[in-house]
């Protein structure tokens, strides 16, 4: 095995050896290097304009209640302080609703069953350990949670949207358990219908 | 031409030799390969280098060093590398052990940098292997609280071009393969939403915008699907659809937040993270429906962000103990290979090259040879934190 694997070395030198002797006072050949891989990026929303997708009124799926169309409260104005003392938190890596914080939804749920034209905009957020797309997708489960929660006490679920920011917008950037603490949170967004 | 006519000699003499010796010295060269190839062990290919100066050669001990090199004097190189670079590039590759002239060329036209990367790229696949001096990267800049931009570049981080300009959140760029075009999740409509953005024309298409969020698309490596996380359906599961998000198909109803697809490179299997009985865990399931099946990564917390290499050898994922650490597995899983802090990453067209973020310095991108564990950082978008990256290929 070791000599054949050295004959055929020895062949292979031999061949560049006759191509290299070939090759040796012959001009060398000049590469030009093309152009297209450094071409312009276009300008970002240049040529088709953005528009909505497929159709997003699948609401018959089991695994889960399905969300509102997108842009159900299009230009709803927005209120992030009335509800700001109920944001929901939640343990390190996880989107279960702790019993300590159920309070907070039921007080959400009462909210919006005493005003009935408003809907709400759950906000999914985390903390900044772990990568960004698993924040991505914990930050939604955890508005999904509270959404399943106020669903259960009575409120029509076409009247909660759900986002997740990930770990893109803290109340607190420090780095520490307490901030970290502050950041795996819900909050709850008023949407109220423009006159 | 010139070139060509070499190139012929060679096919000619070969021949004279018969051509199962041919075949055979490929296949004992395949056999060196993956034993030289164990991730994070494995100790450079040594290269002398002459006759360059200031960003040419800059650029060749960058693009060498992350393919696996090491910088040596003649005495101890393998390989002899030498030329100039006065107005245009030459180059030349002498193998030390048989003198035998690898690489002889000038180049021209574009820029001296990119006539060095061609340099680099023409010396590695005269070693039988696929270069990626003239690879790009996409990844995102932070620009302020709660907003960030798609951007792409070189590999190596130079000539950063915005892809957004949206002043929202985008997030998660990953490539469509084969192609100068860019899929990512963008906030411009309020909830995230994913699109497609041709980069030679600007055309963006939203691919999916549904409820809740749409998040982390990875198209497939033939090019006609794409695998993706919703909430459409009241939990964040795993769907796959045609490339232009038509025909979609929920792949997972699980509880449990699935997160950060990516592809098999046969396009048949989509592995991302979820949690099972309470750990986090990497998972494959088929493109066409079936159930979950778990690649198991032993000893490693928290396994997010996986990516399949080109070659289909290797998941590379991130790991988080206190901090977060770039990881490889077989495929198949089992024994992981912990490589250096970092994460997110994602792997070069050679299949032993990433690209990862890390959080020190303002938050830049490195790249890394796995075999070698070399590591150069990436140039930065200075203006935010750099994360996120995606390797075209």
């Amino acid at each position: 095995m070791k000599l054949t694997k050295f004959g055929n070395l020895l062949a292979i030198g031999l061949a560049l050896g006759i191509a290299g002797v070939g090759c040796k006072h012959k001009p060398v050949a000049v590469t030009p290097i093309p152009g297209a891989r450094t071409g312009a990026v276009g300008e970002a929303g240049a040529g088709n304009s953005i528009g909505n997708g497929t159709d997003n009124t699948d609401r018959g799926a089991s695994g889960g209640i399905a969300a509102n169309a997108p842009g159900s409260h299009a230009g709803w104005p927005e209120d992030a302080e009335t509800l700001k003392a109920d944001s929901v938190h939640f343990d390190y890596d996880s989107s279960v609703v702790k019993s300590s914080e159920k309070s907070k939804i039921e007080a959400v749920a009462d909210y919006l069953k005493a005003n009935p034209s408003v809907a709400v905009r759950v906000e999914g957020n985390c903390d900044e350990r772990g990568t960004a797309e698993y924040n991505r997708s914990l930050g939604e489960r955890r508005a999904l949670a509270a959404r399943e929660e106020l669903v259960g006490l009575g409120v029509d679920a076409s009247r909660v949207d759900t986002i997740s920011y990930g770990k893109d917008r803290p109340v607190d950037t420090g780095h520490n358990e307490d901030a970290h603490a502050r950041n795996r949170r819900d909050d709850f967004v008023l949407l109220t219908p423009s006159k | 031409m010139k070139k060509y006519h070499c190139f012929n000699r060679l096919f000619i003499a070969a021949g004279l030799l018969g051509l199962t010796t041919l075949v055979q010295a490929q296949n004992d060269d395949a056999i060196r390969l993956s034993r030289n190839t164990e991730p994070g062990n494995t100790p450079p290919i040594w290269v002398s280098m002459s006759g360059f100066t200031g960003e040419a050669a800059a650029v060749l001990q960058f693009d060498l060093y992350v393919q696996g090199f090491g910088f040596t004097n003649a005495n101890g190189a393998q390989y002899l590398i030498s030329g100039s670079n006065n107005g245009n590039l030459e180059g030349r590759v002498m193998d030390h052990f048989n003198k035998n002239a690898l690489v002889s060329k000038a180049y021209s036209g574009s820029t001296l940098r990119r006539q060095a990367h061609a340099f680099a790229d023409d010396f590695v696949q005269a070693l039988g292997r696929k270069g990626i001096g003239q690879t790009k990267i996409a990844f995102v800049v932070e620009g302020g609280y709660g907003k960030s931009e798609v951007y792409v570049a070189d590999f190596d981080g130079h000539g950063p071009q915005p892809v957004t300009r949206d002043n929202s959140l985008a997030a998660a760029p990953c490539w469509v393969p084969g192609r100068f075009a860019v899929y990512y999740n963008s906030y411009k409509l309020g909830n995230p939403a994913i699109f497609s953005h041709d980069l030679s024309t600007g055309a963006r298409r939203t691919v999916a915008w549904y409820g809740g969020s749409s998040i982390s698309p990875a198209v497939s490596p033939n090019g006609r699907k794409v695998a993706m996380i919703l909430s459409k359906d009241g939990w964040t599961d795993l769907y796959v659809a045609d490339a232009d998000g038509s025909n979609i198909k929920r792949l997972t109803k699980s509880p449990e937040d699935e997160s950060s697809p990516c592809w098999s490179p046969d396009s048949e299997w989509i592995c991302y993270a979820t949690k099972i009985k309470e750990r986090r865990a990497l998972c494959k399931i088929s493109a066409s429906g079936g159930s979950a099946q778990r690649i198991p990564t032993s000893g490693v917390p928290n396994p997010t962000e996986p990516d399949w290499s080109p070659d289909g050898q290797w998941i590379a994922f991130t790991a988080q103990r206190g901090g977060f650490e770039i990881c490889v597995v077989k495929a198949e899983g089992g024994e992981v290979t912990e490589l250096v802090a970092g994460e997110d990453p994602s792997w070069a067209p050679n299949s032993r090259t990433l690209v990862f973020s890390r959080r020190s310095g303002g938050g830049h991108l490195s790249v890394l040879d796995v075999p070698t564990k070399q590591v150069k950082d990436v140039a930065r978008v200075s203006s935010g934190v750099n994360s996120q990256p995606s390797w075209a290929r």
